[in-house]
């Protein structure tokens, strides 16, 4: 399929931007200068980006506890972001919400979620609310191997079918439920199979394959916007690092994650194919990189300086009124 | 203005403000009652009725059946509420949170704090609690006092029917997520109630009736149980004020604990379980704040600490009765 040299420069600089990011949080988190459990994206990149480069500004996402990557994807502020995970209060949620909360529902991130299986009923109320409201929108679910096993995301298959909801759940399948392989935790071993039992069409891909995803995903969200009813996509990638951070992954065999970034990173995958293409050249994604890095660098630099929440906040913004 | 009962005065409200705003919508378990199915469309119209004969009024796309998922439901409740809609989710009977407990406590309640003030999430979930109808354990608790200790949700608890209805539109134009309760004995009840749409404020108590000796803070059905009490205790000479909460999130303090220190003398009664509720909340109100103007220990008059029993003898027990509230006004008063 073709893609615009606008969206495959977009779709390396939102890539780009969430490997930096996580990159950068990762060493920042272990100077302890940002408090709380962080859960990074890095080597995921391509399916946050390959999916939200499908959707615009009527369109919803619902994340995980893993929610960097989504966020930049749909296009959250990175300096609010990181001001928020050093829990500042120029913050995309004001310092209150941190790494696992981030939201802008502004922009279409209905949020992070501290809790596996959160997301998928809230993605079925916002196909269902662009549906009855006619915006015509669509909603995605990312969620993990280990929420594709919790009864919020079953019951969220089965209620998206019912009603022709234009959802797409999107299973990040990257190895690992916290410690438990998802080998072994997704009983009948076929995610697609599963989703077809509640009528939902859906098919496998390669994550760390960016044209992969982003061709599946275009071809899900025109038959979401066309009325077809909810769509499947099951991705299977490897995450860089731990569940959390200070996670130390004896539970991967060694040398696992090491063999991934050498072989298996969407993001030289990318570079390759749109080089050796001609698509685009390397001066032009060399260039992405180095402004990225002043993006970054400047979002640590400014959450570093940035005031703490003042005493007030504690109490403000958990009613409209009360 | 004319007579009617908890389920028309529920139905009337939220016709009202579906004629009234084309975003609110209505779904949960049977609230048509028998979509996709070969007779009846909305044959039951909610399991007690209250949304008899909406379905035919506003169509499938304001109004609908959902499978019995409550996790799916409530969540899609909150997921539209925040992308602009303002959803009524039915759960059938509050028993049934256990199996979404998350999407309540976790998400909708939340997400206003969590996203730094910048989501709205005008839900509300309308549910059947309260014991008397032989319904048993899994049918028949009040369980208010769980949401109510959760910040970010609002409960109310509507008394009668002028209450139910004007508490109900509140709920609906309400922007925070409102957790409201019907009890299921309180459904034939009958008062007079306005025709045309009216509201009544969260967090402002209803004073039932004054009197100088005692204050009875009671909470939904047991508004009536104490209101039979009172009037039973006046041939005595005992004069109570009984103060409907109306919410319990948010609660109007204020009022309590002006009654308080007019009478000196604190009952209260509540249906939920004695411990870590509404009873022992308001109680710990007053010792607290009013201490000094306490004539008599506090008096809690709820069931015992035991799941609701089935058998009639055994569930009128559990309930707090007229009797037993009469006794314990009467002791309160007479002490010293």
């Amino acid at each position: 399929m073709q893609i615009s040299r606008d969206d495959l420069l977009g779709s390396y600089r939102k890539m780009r931007t969430i490997r930096e990011f996580e990159e950068r949080v990762h060493k920042e988190f272990a100077t302890g200068k940002i408090p709380g459990f962080v859960h990074l994206y890095a080597g995921e990149e391509a399916s946050a980006v390959g999916v939200c480069q499908q959707l615009n500004g009527v369109d919803y996402i619902a994340s995980t506890h893993r929610g960097h990557g989504h966020s930049i994807a749909k296009g959250c502020d990175v300096i609010g972001m990181m001001q928020e995970i050093y829990g500042r209060r120029g913050g995309l949620c004001k310092g209150k919400g941190g790494s696992m909360h981030i939201a802008d529902i502004s922009v279409g991130m209905l949020g992070a979620n501290g809790i596996v299986g959160g997301g998928p009923p809230l993605a079925c109320g916002a196909a269902l609310s662009a549906k009855l409201r006619k915006t015509g929108g669509v909603a995605v679910a990312f969620f993990g191997d280990g929420a594709f096993n919790q009864g919020t995301t079953l019951e969220s298959m089965n209620f998206a079918s019912v009603y022709q909801l234009p959802v797409y759940f999107v299973l990040e399948d990257n190895g690992y439920a916290e410690s438990t392989a998802s080998s072994w935790s997704i009983g009948g071993h076929n995610p697609v199979r599963r989703a077809e039992g509640f009528g939902i069409p859906g098919e496998h891909v390669d994550g760390h394959d960016f044209f992969a995803v982003y061709r599946a995903a275009a071809d899900a969200v025109t038959r979401l916007r066309a009325g077809e009813g909810p769509q499947f996509l099951h991705v299977s990638f490897t995450r860089y690092y731990g569940h959390f951070e200070g996670d130390a992954m004896t539970y991967r065999p060694p040398g696992e994650v090491t063999e991934e970034r050498q072989y298996l990173d969407p993001l030289k995958f990318f570079r390759a194919r749109v080089v050796g293409a001609a698509l685009l050249e390397n001066s032009a994604l060399d260039a992405i990189d180095t402004e990225v890095g002043t993006l970054i660098d400047r979002a640590v630099a400014t959450a570093l300086a940035a005031p703490p929440p003042a005493a007030e906040d504690l109490l403000t913004d958990v009613y409209k009124s009360y | 203005m004319s007579k009617k009962s908890f389920r028309q005065a529920l139905n009337e409200a939220m016709r009202q403000e579906m004629e009234r705003d084309p975003m609110v919508i209505a779904f949960g378990e049977d609230i048509a009652g028998g979509m996709g199915a070969k007779g009846v469309q909305d044959a039951w119209g909610d399991v007690l009725g209250a949304s008899k004969g909406l379905l035919p009024e506003f169509g499938r796309n304001r109004i609908f059946d959902t499978p019995i998922s409550e996790s799916a439901f409530v969540g899609a409740a909150s997921g539209a509420a925040v992308t602009g809609m303002r959803p009524i989710a039915q759960v059938m009977f509050v028993d049934f949170f256990g199996v979404c407990g998350d999407q309540i406590i976790n998400q909708m309640a939340k997400f206003r704090y969590m996203f730094g003030g910048k989501a709205t999430t005008p839900v509300v979930i309308r549910t059947l609690f309260g014991a008397g109808v032989r319904a048993a354990s899994q049918h028949s608790q009040c369980l208010y006092p769980i949401f109510t200790h959760v910040p970010g949700l609002k409960v109310a608890i509507p008394s009668s029917p002028y209450e139910a209805k004007g508490l109900m539109i509140q709920s609906i134009r309400d922007d925070d997520p409102v957790i409201f309760f019907e009890h299921k004995a309180m459904y034939d009840d009958t008062e007079e109630v306005p025709d045309e749409p009216y509201t009544i404020p969260f967090g402002k108590a209803r004073t039932v009736r004054e009197g100088a000796d005692a204050t009875i803070v009671a909470i939904g059905r047991m508004v009536q149980y104490a209101s039979q009490a009172a009037a039973a205790l006046d041939a005595d000479g005992i004069r109570c004020s009984i103060i409907d909460p109306r919410t319990t999130s948010p609660l109007d303090t204020d009022a309590i604990l002006a009654s308080v220190r007019k009478t000196g003398r604190l009952i209260v009664v509540d249906e939920a379980s004695p411990r870590c509720g509404m009873a022992a909340d308001i109680s710990a109100l007053v010792a607290q704040n009013a201490f000094r103007e306490l004539r008599a220990p506090i008096r809690m008059v709820t069931p015992p600490h035991t799941p609701v029993p089935f058998a009639a003898e055994l569930e009128d027990l559990y309930v707090p009765s007229p009797a037993k509230i009469q006794a314990a006004i009467a002791e309160t008063v007479r002490y010293h």
